[in-house]
């Protein structure tokens, strides 16, 4: 641990001197950087698509939809925009304060710190670094232990692309992760879960640190079944494949349950299992297509949320668990009771429980009554309901009619609410995550009001009352003795 | 005979919060026409109370008149008539853009409320700093809880008396009482916390506010340096940096200048400057001018007091020194060279104290004040155009101010907050909506125009595909729909 602290205690020196020295601030620099990350991620994908798959199982066109090929993209984005990102942003200033000019320019902070997490190991950490980057900043990354192969590929991997004494990274567990929070770091970034983030949160309050958290929730999906029904295939299939098609349902934005009126259920039942069989065949452990659990501690975790007995009588497919291959079936569960675990923490995991409601408009109440969740998806063409939603819930984001597809927009901020994070990032929001925001006023010495300065009288009142209120007649009359002084 | 005070304790503070939440979820707050009534409550309150604000400030601070009319009433005015004119405006969602890969689909981002929030605000301007946050929260259609700092009393009592007159009490509402009613506060559960005041104090509400994962803006403070070149208009200069100084409640202000850094050539042509302009101002006996707040209480008194009393630092005053305890004033003081660690170079003086800080060269000005914690504002006076953009760029701080003193904070098209040690977040103007909103993303989309590639089982073909539609290239795909790629 000495060594560790020492290791610490020198990048973060390093890293400060090379963010002093100014090399960041270059517009070209951040570029070529983000670049090297383009390249590095092109150069690698086989490698990149093979500790995917030791850390999780993932299949090479999943490890790519979901990781490589969004952070391809993030990093094109960020190279053809970041001139436009960074230009200063003019301010109008009231005529009062002519010939005064104002602006906002973003600065970066400085040196940032980016704690990832094991279930997409490769966007969550490079999209941040892409982001804390093109902003101007120096950064240390910090990949989740809980997927070494994936970690221990970054650890080696960008030290030969990108520039190390600006960008570095470390391996680790929570030990690694309690020495580096107890630094000082100009901006915390952390992927991950509600608990975790407290402490985080905690420990940049020492050094008043500003932090985006990337939480989760449980995220619901409502089935407003008589104004899709024309549709359902398509609903049934969007909800499978982003249920079990994205890391097994371990991802922030997974849908976690279903809410749909009892007397749909049955028909959405019986076209989700035909569906599982169609996209993972008889066996989805064998098919390939299924990411597995990434843990035997997680494993147990979710065993023990089937474990409940009232939770075992309302499994209506799948719930074979094999922990020594760390699989979870696809597990569909029918009315389990809103009081048991598993409907009162984020599942995490392949395991979907549907919701029976009375009238499809009860849903709204079942949401509410949860935390905030990072996601509200929401399959209907009623446009009451839709604005319902909307304005009676509160979630990061609300995608109707599918399922997980606003990750991929970055024109859109991607971020959580209450317990489901703090700030945003994508696209341009990413940029803005990593700057300060600095407001920039030049005044002019010429044109001196005497109005401005003590000592005070009725008139200097009445001209600055005046001149606040903007009532720029009333001040003239003022001024040339046409109006009293009060 | 006083009525005995209401107790406020763990129970009564969450029933508070219970109470305003309830209000919030059933729908209270969320209309435009409410916030609108409440919007146009605060500005008559503004325009008929202004008195008693005065009078009120008088007490607390001993606040002249015209720095009450002004830096709190009017900029209050102001506040409300912009977020009433604007406020249709905010509430619009923005549309977003979307791409190739998520069509057909639109996207808009809702600014929605985060619920029921806290405003903890500080004793230098009570009424400005209660009420300019409560602003932001209300037109962002939260329910509100002011808790007005102790340290100004009458202030206190009568932002209590006419927010309750005046607004909406089941949503809106002010708790009187000092750290102990605020740490009870602080234990409940907010959906955004907003605090001016120390970074000391900062660090206390942050932590607390981990606990529910309550995001917040925490404006504070620091040491605000002014870096005055030869190359300037002197008097003009010095006019103003007096007027942002002690015209500023008497240097309690969070953008007071708190230090100058000049040239050793120039600064005694700076001190005469000022000597001169302190006189036109403020008289040959400024402990009798009526035109400087007094220090707030004999704390802070005592504590600007050390301040001078540091040995080095004593022999360093060159103009001023003059105090009286029990009037709680200080005379407008200039110390010239004290030792770069003495106290009063060291903690934010937040008082009528002005070190000069002389250098070889203004050169050396950027690296004094970039060894030091990123404060509030940092200023420049000079004419040289290259100076300023070098300024601008390099020094980090909430904002940055040349050739004035403190006016952007009037200004509501400039965010207006602080960066390190000096805060997070920001707020007036459309900022402060922003401030206490949550922007929530919104996604439309269409159930035709399926892509089977989204869907296992996997296969090489849909991996092309999806590739090429990761390049959004337009001729890409289609030689993989057709089969060419």
């Amino acid at each position: 641990m000495e060594a560790m602290k020492e290791t610490v205690e020198e990048s973060l020196s390093e890293m400060r001197d090379t963010f002093a020295s100014g090399r960041t601030r270059s517009l070209k620099w951040r570029k070529r950087q983000i670049a090297a990350i383009y390249e590095m991620v092109k150069d690698n994908e086989d490698k990149l698509c093979s500790v995917l798959f030791q850390d999780l199982g993932k299949h090479s066109t999943e490890a790519f939809r979901d990781e490589i090929g969004h952070v391809l993209r993030s990093a094109t984005v960020a190279i053809n925009c970041l001139d436009k990102w960074a230009v200063p942003k003019k301010s109008n200033l009231p005529l009062l304060f002519f010939p005064a000019k104002g602006k906002v320019i973003s600065e970066p902070y400085g040196t940032v710190l980016v704690l990832s997490s094991w279930n997409f190991p490769i966007s969550l950490s490079l999209d941040p670094l892409i982001g804390a980057i093109a902003a101007g900043n120096t950064v240390l990354l910090k990949s989740s232990e809980l997927s070494p192969n994936a970690s221990a590929f970054l650890a080696k991997t960008i030290p030969a692309y990108l520039d190390n004494k600006a960008i570095k990274v470390i391996e680790g567990g929570p030990d690694v992760a309690t020495i580096l929070l107890q630094h000082q770091w100009d901006k915390i970034f952390f992927t991950g879960s509600p608990k975790i983030g407290r402490i985080i949160m905690a420990a940049a309050a020492q050094h008043l640190t500003p932090v985006t958290l990337e939480l989760g929730g449980k995220c619901p999906t409502i089935v407003d079944y008589p104004t899709i029904s024309k549709n359902i295939k398509s609903v049934v299939k969007r909800i499978t494949g982003g249920k079990w098609g994205s890391c097994s349902g371990q991802a922030c934005i997974s849908v976690d349950y279903v809410l749909i009126e009892k007397s749909f259920a049955s028909t959405l039942i019986d076209m989700l299992k035909p569906l599982i069989r169609s996209f993972f065949g008889e066996n989805p452990k064998e098919s390939g297509c299924l990411s597995r659990i990434v843990s035997k501690q997680h494993v147990q975790r979710l065993s023990r949320l089937l474990n409940d007995p009232r939770v075992q009588a309302s499994i209506v497919y799948g719930g074979s668990i094999d922990e020594d291959n760390l699989y979870v079936e696809p597990t569909i569960l029918l009315d389990p009771p809103l009081d048991s675990e598993i409907m009162n923490e984020e599942i995490f995991g392949p395991i979907l429980p549907i919701i029976t409601v009375r009238d499809i408009q009860d849903s709204i109440g079942i949401i509410k009554s949860k935390a905030k969740p990072l996601a509200i998806y929401a399959f209907t063409n009623d446009e009451n309901l839709k604005t319902r939603i909307l304005s009676e819930t509160s979630s990061g984001s609300v995608t109707f009619n599918d399922v997980m597809i606003q990750y991929m927009c970055d024109a859109l901020p991607f971020g959580g609410v209450g317990e489901s994070g703090i700030g945003r990032y994508h696209g341009k929001y990413s940029f803005d995550c990593f700057s300060h925001e600095k407001a920039i006023m030049e005044g002019s010495l010429a044109m001196d009001l005497e109005a401005r300065y003590p000592p005070w009288n009725s008139f200097k009142l009445s001209f600055i009352r005046l001149a606040f209120s903007e009532a720029y007649f009333k001040l003239l009359f003022l001024m040339l003795g046409l109006k009293r002084s009060k | 005979m006083a009525a005995a005070k209401k107790v406020f304790g763990a129970a009564e503070a969450s029933d508070l919060v219970n109470e305003l939440r309830r209000s919030f979820d059933d729908g209270v707050t969320r209309g435009y026409d409410w916030r609108i009534t409440q919007l146009k409550k605060l500005l008559v309150i503004c325009d008929n109370h202004e008195h008693d604000i005065v009078e009120a400030l008088r007490h607390d601070l001993g606040k002249p008149e015209l720095e009450s009319s002004v830096f709190e009433v009017a900029l209050l005015r102001n506040s409300c008539k912009l977020a009433l004119k604007q406020l249709k405006n905010w509430m619009a969602p923005d549309k977003a853009k979307t791409s190739l890969t998520t069509f057909p689909a639109s996207a808009e981002i809702v600014s929605e409320p985060l619920g029921v929030v806290l405003v903890i605000s500080a004793w230098n301007y009570p009424f400005l700093l209660s009420i300019d946050p409560v602003i932001g929260a209300i037109s962002a259609g939260n329910a509100v809880v002011l808790k007005p700092s102790e340290l100004a009393p009458a202030s206190s009592a009568l932002l209590a008396k006419l927010l309750e007159q005046y607004l909406d009490p089941s949503a809106v509402r002010v708790i009187e009482g000092n750290v102990n009613e605020t740490t009870l506060l602080l234990d409940q559960k907010w959906d955004k916390i907003f605090y001016t005041g120390s970074s000391k104090i900062g660090r206390v509400i942050m932590t607390a506010a981990a606990k529910h994962l309550t995001p917040v803006v925490l404006e504070l403070g620091g040491k605000s340096p002014v870096v005055v070149d030869s190359n300037t208009d002197l008097k003009v200069t010095v006019r103003r940096i007096i007027a942002g100084k002690w015209g500023c409640n008497n240097g309690q202000a969070c953008v007071s200048p708190d230090y100058i850094l000049t040239t050793k050539e120039f600064a005694p042509k700076l001190i005469d400057a000022m000597k001169h302009e302190l006189e036109t101002f403020y008289g040959k006996k400024p402990m009798d001018s009526k035109d400087m707040s007094r220090i707030v209480n004999s704390n802070h008194f005592d504590r600007l007091s050390k301040l001078l009393e540091e040995k080095d630092v004593s022999d360093k005053i060159v103009y001023g020194g003059d105090k009286d305890r029990e009037n709680l004033k200080i005379a407008p003081t200039i110390l010239l060279d004290v030792p770069l660690d003495s106290l009063i170079m060291s903690e934010e003086i937040f008082g009528p104290l002005l070190p000069i800080i002389t250098l070889n060269n203004l050169e050396e000005s950027f690296d004094v004040i970039h060894s030091r914690p990123k404060p509030l504002a940092a200023y420049l006076f000079t004419h040289n155009q290259k100076l300023k953009e070098r300024f601008a760029m390099t020094v980090s701080a909430g904002g940055i101010v040349v050739n004035d003193i403190a006016v952007h904070l009037a200004l509501h098209t400039l965010p207006f907050g602080g960066v390190g040690e000096s805060g997070m977040g920001a707020y007036h103007g459309k900022f402060s909506f922003d401030a206490f909103s949550h922007k929530k993303a919104v996604l439309y989309r269409s159930l035709f125009g399926d892509a089977p590639v989204r869907y296992p089982p996997y296969s090489r073909g849909k991996l092309r595909l999806l590739k090429a539609l990761v390049d959004s290239n337009i001729f890409n795909i289609f030689k993989v729909l057709l089969g060419l790629s």
